[in-house]
């Protein structure tokens, strides 16, 4: 599978984050280089605190970055005097534990975003929101509180609520780890049909199955850096570094 | 301890738990399982009733036997002279009533904007932010019957051609200025209750600072603090009786008027008890409507959330 020659939608460039000070400093990310093309799919993997849902909090400006580039269309983003709230309204990211707002009904959790942050008109924003619900199955629940929901139905919601920006690159963020296993089906199969659909996504999973149907290419993250990249038969199936070899051996 | 209700049904007990034609027939145990938590209930009651009674006579029997009884009674409880003075004082709680709800306004709406100033980060607030800082603490820690008497007494005193030197207004804007601080308060502890998370998703969805703290931080606070922000409404209509101490007439003024010709004191246990007539239902709406609106999207799904044995 070639990348193709056109500039990747998303490029980090030696991306470096640490949490803490003095003697408690840790890098968490540790000058990542990572590209995701448009229409393509990027899976990273690696145990909890590899730096997995770090890296899609940067990328979502959401944390800033110590050093590197954030580059998004050629853009640096990282720059703090670039305008966040833009870049954001450009991505999606969906949350382990969904945060869905718990105040509001389903319809209005779709809404809020398109109405307040880009003035839509309600009558509009409501019809589009509709139309997003009946493609993740939702529509009967358009009128419920996110807590009368089950864990899967608020994570589809959650996932609805992401795709209404029209987003241009999609994170997801171990979207089936809070989920029971009954549930994490049809969360997938969610995601697999976006996938076919074309969505560019990022995705940080602990479901390998799921990486191996997704993914265009499979990263995987150890303390903050890279240690082995390539096609989920590579990476998955033939994995040349220890590291690797020893976490995909304590998956199973 | 416990024998009522007859034994635990044993293992080999009754038939199995089944069905007969389709519907579903409570086997023996669960029949006797219900029979036992009836009898339960029923003692429970008892033991409630009986309990009440005791007390009740018991205090009842310690006051009428005390030496001075009978001139107590005279002095608080004359029903003739309460039926005298009800509509004086009626009237004196009516002031008391327009002070809470203006009081209540402005401390809510006041409150709550310190609120979001402490909270907020814009740099161009933080004189603002640090004249809430003093304030809060400055209101929180001195007496309200201090601010009322620096404010009745002191502000007159300046002899500003512009301010009202009604005792009602003085004393309604001394009991904004203490109530409002402890409001600001709790809403700034029910915006910091706010999870992070909730701020990061609405971001990530890119509404602005100002728009996620309006539109998801602020719903929720609201909801979370709905009963301590009830129950400081519920002492400030009660508090606004110490306005009577500049001069107002209110219900606890015209009750002490009332016993300056005769020192019968029942005027006030009349405002007493009007007092109470009002705070009273007014808790129980309070709790009511928090148990509708305060729980939304938390605790609604938690197991065991109801009462365990």
């Amino acid at each position: 599978m070639s990348a193709g020659v056109s500039a990747p939608l998303l490029s980090l460039r030696g991306v470096r984050k640490t949490f803490g000070t003095g003697a408690e400093q840790r890098a968490v990310l540790d000058g990542i280089d990572l590209d995701v093309a448009e229409h393509r799919c990027v899976v990273l993997i690696g145990a909890s605190g590899s730096g997995k849902s770090t890296l899609l909090r940067v990328v979502d400006l959401l944390e800033d970055v110590d050093d590197g580039q954030v580059l998004l269309d050629g853009q640096d983003v990282a720059d703090p005097w670039v305008d966040a709230d833009a870049v954001r309204a450009r991505l999606a990211l969906v949350f382990q534990q969904y945060n869905l707002f718990p105040h509001l009904r389903v319809l209005d959790n779709l809404t809020l975003a398109p109405r307040v942050a880009h003035g839509r008109p309600r009558a509009e924003a409501e019809a589009e929101a509709r139309q997003m619900l009946e493609r993740v199955g939702l529509a009967h629940k358009a009128r419920a509180y996110p807590d009368q929901l089950s864990g899967g139905e608020q994570q589809r919601a959650a996932i609805a609520r992401a795709l209404v920006g029209r987003p241009e690159l999609l994170l997801l963020d171990e979207v089936t780890s809070a989920l029971d296993p009954a549930l994490v089906g049809e969360v997938l199969d969610l995601l697999l049909s976006l996938r076919s659909e074309g969505t560019t996504m990022l995705v940080a999973t602990h479901e390998m199955g799921f990486a191996r149907d997704v993914a265009d290419e499979v990263v995987f993250l150890h303390d903050g850096r890279i240690h082995e990249r390539g096609t989920p038969q590579q990476v998955l199936d033939d994995p040349q570094r220890e590291r690797t070899r020893e976490f995909l051996r304590r998956l199973r | 301890m416990s024998e009522q209700g007859g034994a635990p049904p044993g293992r080999q007990g009754g038939a199995p738990p089944g069905r007969q034609g389709g519907a579903w027939v409570p086997s023996e145990r669960a029949a006797a399982r219900t029979a036992f938590r009836r009898a339960q209930r029923r003692r429970a009651l008892l033991v409630a009733g009986v309990a009440t009674v005791v007390v009740l006579a018991a205090v009842v029997y310690v006051v009428t036997t005390a030496p001075g009884w009978e001139r107590a009674r005279e002095a608080f409880f004359s029903p003739g002279r309460a039926v005298e003075v009800l509509p004086e004082v009626a009237q004196g709680l009516w002031l008391n009533l327009r002070v809470w709800v203006v009081a209540s306004a402005v401390g809510l709406v006041v409150g709550l904007l310190l609120a979001v100033v402490r909270t907020s980060r814009i740099p161009a607030l933080f004189p603002l932010r640090m004249l809430a800082v003093a304030y809060v603490d400055v209101f929180r820690g001195v007496p309200l019957l201090l601010v009322l008497l620096l404010v009745g007494f002191g502000l007159p005193a300046l002899r500003l051609p512009w301010l009202p030197v009604s005792a009602a207004v003085l004393g309604g804007l001394a009991i904004v200025l203490t109530y409002t601080a402890f409001l600001a308060e709790i809403f700034r502890a029910g915006i910091e209750s706010v999870h992070p998370s909730q701020v990061a998703a609405a971001r990530s969805l890119g509404l602005s600072r100002g728009q996620a703290v309006r539109h998801v931080v602020l719903p929720q606070a609201v909801r979370h603090v709905a009963a301590p922000v009830a129950g400081m409404l519920v002492s400030l209509q009660k508090d606004s009786g110490l306005i009577s101490i500049l001069g107002a007439v209110d219900a606890i003024r015209a009750a002490q008027i009332a016993t300056t010709g005769d020192y019968n004191f029942t005027p006030y246990v009349v405002a007493g008890l009007l007092f109470v007539a009002i705070s009273v239902p007014l808790t129980r709406l309070v709790d009511a409507w928090s148990a509708r609106q305060g729980w939304r999207g938390q605790l609604s799904g938690v197991a065991g959330a109801g009462a365990l044995r």
